[in-house]
């Protein structure tokens, strides 16, 4: 004991509080950010996730007013709900940023992401791969002798559950955009 | 570039160097501190061209950007920086850190190479928005001189608006001497930035329930107030006053209510006087008047205020449930929901509840009854609280502004020099800035020459900076540098006892120059004491003195700063003066 009774060496008594950071669930959320186009914002929106410690699953971004020069940021995160409101806080403070949306609590909304599959096989695998494309309504944009490219739009777990299938078939290759995320209804008309 | 890009309106056309100091004059800017280099020429050709603005020349760039902090402070006004490409913009970080921490309306202005070599590893080329694109508010690289004038406009509408803050605008060379049509700032864009000043009414009326009902409220104010300007502080005073709710501040509040108010509970925290902690801890309303929950201020966050409801005035809504969830956010700004909230208390009959307040202060006299600052007094040692004591009976009336270097130091001249009115004390809060105090005082000077102004400063901290005399000295500035010499860097070494073992490593001030003579090098004063019988001789010399004073106070070399609320505890579990004596008693002469 030092002559103050404070134990020594114990992490509790370290120039900052270490305690355990609040156990509670975690939430998935898709934000809809809207921002200036201008050169350094997505870098200053990811070094924010980055800088605070929160996660990205997913981020997708382009220009979707050209005239007004304004990005489309679609984001999915996970977070304790205090967590989740500081990231809106946060985002929603950065100079260049016009607004975020919270699709998760803002009702409904329609979440979609493209990907492109390159699946590689001869024989009984190759025409399976083709019958699971058309059941999961997969197109194909390329194809040779002993390959298929497939495109697919739907949510992010209809296309895992697509590459699954298509791990023994011979996939070799995915890519995919990341969500794109609309509320749905006439909100925000 | 800029030819094509110009409107026809008939505006003037200039060089981009000439539109920099044009817009400075446009925003009002009186004086820049700067450092000149390669990629800022084009500019400093411009200031040389010129009388309204002034520059003062430092001798670091870090320097450059704490005295903006200090001038800012003291004023209310951003603090413009000039400062050139690659090291002088790296040399800027660690101030535009403390800027954003404490946020501090700053607006730096970077030179870089030309457009056509950026990305090339230019002489002195560095991604100067990209390393300080986390330490500013926000940042531009102006690649097209048409857009520079405006972007320097916008640059000081987002330092000013909302909570204030560092912000950096980089300069291409080539765009410094391309010509282009000036943009003034009326027709400069900034609608989109425009944060929400007045606070929602339902809010602040259900606040004004809660107080006119609350037995043991606390107004727990910080800087917010201080950066909505001095109107918030009076109206802070009158709702204390009127209400007779105790007031308690954060460090960087300091001023907001005066410490010579009767409601004046101390500053609280880590290092915050007894009464403030035990108040916060025991409060069943409290009132966080723009502070932050810092965790110096929360201690153990589970154990924080157990049993109060809690309402936030703040003007950044990131700031609300941050650290501790609070029952009632009001985001605004602090003038303009003081003066809401005040209107409605008084038109609903003024109420409070008597009784509990009369008990809650009772409580709270008892608790300053326990005079938590006590030291033992020394007859032939200076105690740094001592010093301290006597430097505000001794400067108490006279036209003062304090800053500080980080430590110990600090802490006592938060606890021991009282500051009336807002914008008088300057410290380094949110970063811990060693070397801040020094170039500070000097930003602080410029704005007010004929003002005493003073740096609390340690010794180690002190000379992080100490370049900064020669700025003091071929500017004029005045400033009283109060070295509290406890040849340790004490708040360090204090750490290490209590919590590692009284292993001393690293804290020790070896070699330290003799104060005196590097005065006399400098070309001021300087002035050494090491009794306490000399002490006030010594501090009548300092004020005196038309010029920088370098004051090397001796002072005990093992003191505490106390109470101390340790890391992981809970506010009402403190460490006291009692307590350490106690303790020192038990373990012999272990401590002393
Ligand atoms: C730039 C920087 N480096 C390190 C620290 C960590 N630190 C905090 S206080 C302190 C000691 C300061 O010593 P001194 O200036 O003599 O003040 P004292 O505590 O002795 O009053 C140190 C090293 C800091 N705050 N800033
Ligand atoms: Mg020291």
């Amino acid at each position: 004991m030092s002559p103050l009774q404070i134990q020594q060496g114990s992490s509790k008594h370290s120039a900052y509080d270490l305690r355990d950071p609040y156990t509670e669930v975690l939430e998935r959320h898709t934000l809809a950010v809207i921002v200036d186009n201008e050169p350094g914002v997505l870098a200053r929106v990811i070094g924010l996730f980055a800088g605070r410690g929160y996660n990205i699953e997913s981020l997708t971004v382009a220009e979707t007013d050209h005239q007004g020069h304004l990005s489309r940021i679609t984001i999915v995160t996970t977070g304790t709900p205090q967590v989740i409101e500081q990231i809106k806080a946060q985002l929603g403070r950065i100079v260049p940023v016009h607004e975020v949306h919270d699709l998760t609590v803002e009702g409904d909304a329609v979440e979609r992401e493209l990907a492109l599959l390159k699946v590689k096989g001869k024989g009984e695998a190759r025409i399976e791969a083709l019958r699971l494309a058309e059941i999961f309504r997969a197109n194909v944009v390329d194809s040779t002798l002993e390959s298929f490219v497939f495109e697919m739009t739907g949510a992010p777990t209809k296309i895992d559950a697509f590459a699954e299938l298509m791990r023994p078939l011979g996939l070799c290759e995915i890519a995919r955009t990341g969500v794109a995320a609309l509320s749905r209804g006439t909100a925000a008309c | 570039m800029s030819q094509q890009m110009a409107g026809a309106k008939g505006s003037s056309k200039m060089t981009g160097a000439k539109m920099v100091v044009q817009a400075l004059k446009d925003q009002g800017v009186e004086v820049v501190f700067g450092y000149p280099g390669g990629a800022v020429l084009p500019i400093y050709d411009e200031l040389f061209q010129q009388n309204e603005i002034r520059h003062i020349l430092v001798r670091h760039e870090q320097g450059a950007v704490h005295m903006a902090e200090g001038y800012a402070r003291s004023t209310g006004k951003p603090g413009v920086v000039l400062v050139t490409s690659g090291p002088g913009a790296t040399n800027a970080v660690t101030g535009m850190t403390d800027a954003l921490l404490d946020s501090i309306p700053l607006v730096v202005l970077s030179g870089q190479v030309p457009t056509f070599l950026i990305g090339t590893d230019g002489f002195q080329e560095a991604d100067t928005v990209g390393i300080t694109r986390p330490c500013s508010k926000n940042n531009w690289l102006v690649k097209d001189p048409a857009k520079l004038s405006e972007t320097i406009h916008q640059a000081f509408h987002v330092a000013t608006s909302g909570r204030p803050g560092p912000v950096l605008v980089d300069i291409p060379k080539d765009v410094q001497f391309a010509e282009s049509d000036y943009t003034p700032p009326q027709k400069a864009r900034v609608s989109h930035y425009q944060p929400k000043v007045k606070g929602d009414i339902e809010a602040i009326t259900a606040l004004v329930e809660m107080l006119e009902q609350a037995e043991r409220p606390i107004l727990y104010t910080g800087g917010g107030v201080i950066n909505s300007g001095p109107a918030a502080g009076q109206l802070l005073c009158e709702l204390a006053d009127a209400a007779d709710i105790p007031v308690t501040s954060t460090l960087m509040g300091l001023g907001a209510y005066p410490a010579s108010g009767k409601n004046w509970l101390g500053m609280l925290g880590m290092h915050g006087l007894y009464e403030a902690n035990m108040a916060m801890h025991d409060c069943d309303l409290m009132i966080n008047i723009g502070a932050r929950f810092d965790d110096r201020i929360t201690g153990r966050v589970n154990a924080f205020s157990p049993n109060s409801r809690k309402a936030h005035i703040d003007i950044d809504p990131s700031s609300v449930n941050k650290v501790i969830r609070v029952d009632l956010p009001i985001i605004g700004d602090v003038g303009h929901v003081l003066e809401d909230l005040l209107r409605i208390w008084k038109s609903r009959g003024r109420k409070t509840n008597k009784e509990g307040l009369a008990k809650w202060w009772k409580q709270i006299n008892e608790w300053r009854a326990v005079n938590c600052l006590a030291y033992k007094p020394s007859a032939d040692i200076i105690k740094p609280q001592y010093a301290l004591q006597r430097l505000e009976e001794l400067t108490r009336g006279m036209d003062r502004y304090v800053t500080t270097e980080v430590g110990q130091h600090q802490m006592w001249a938060a606890q021991f020099l009282h500051f009336d009115g807002p914008n008088r004390w300057m410290t380094s809060g949110g970063l811990g800035t060693m070397g801040y105090g020094l170039p500070a005082s000097i930003g602080v000077q410029v704005a007010h020459p004929e003002a005493l102004v003073i740096n609390v400063a340690g010794e180690a901290s002190w000379l992080m900076n100490m370049q900064e005399m020669g700025t003091a000295m071929q500017f004029r500035a005045p400033v009283k540098q109060f070295i509290l010499n406890n040849e340790r860097l004490g708040m360090v070494r204090q750490w290490q006892q209590l919590l590692h073992g009284e292993r001393y490593s690293q804290s020790w001030s070896e070699s330290l120059p003799d104060f005196v003579k590097l005065a006399e090098a400098f070309g001021c004063k300087g002035i050494r004491v090491d009794h306490p019988d000399q002490l006030d001789d010594a501090i009548k010399e300092m004020l005196a003195y038309d010029g920088p004073v370098i004051f090397d106070c001796l002072v005990e070399k093992h003191e505490n700063c106390l109470p101390m609320i340790p890391s992981g505890n809970a506010h009402n579990d403190m460490l006291l003066p009692s307590d350490e004596i106690r303790a020192i008693q038990g373990a012999g002469a272990a401590l002393v």
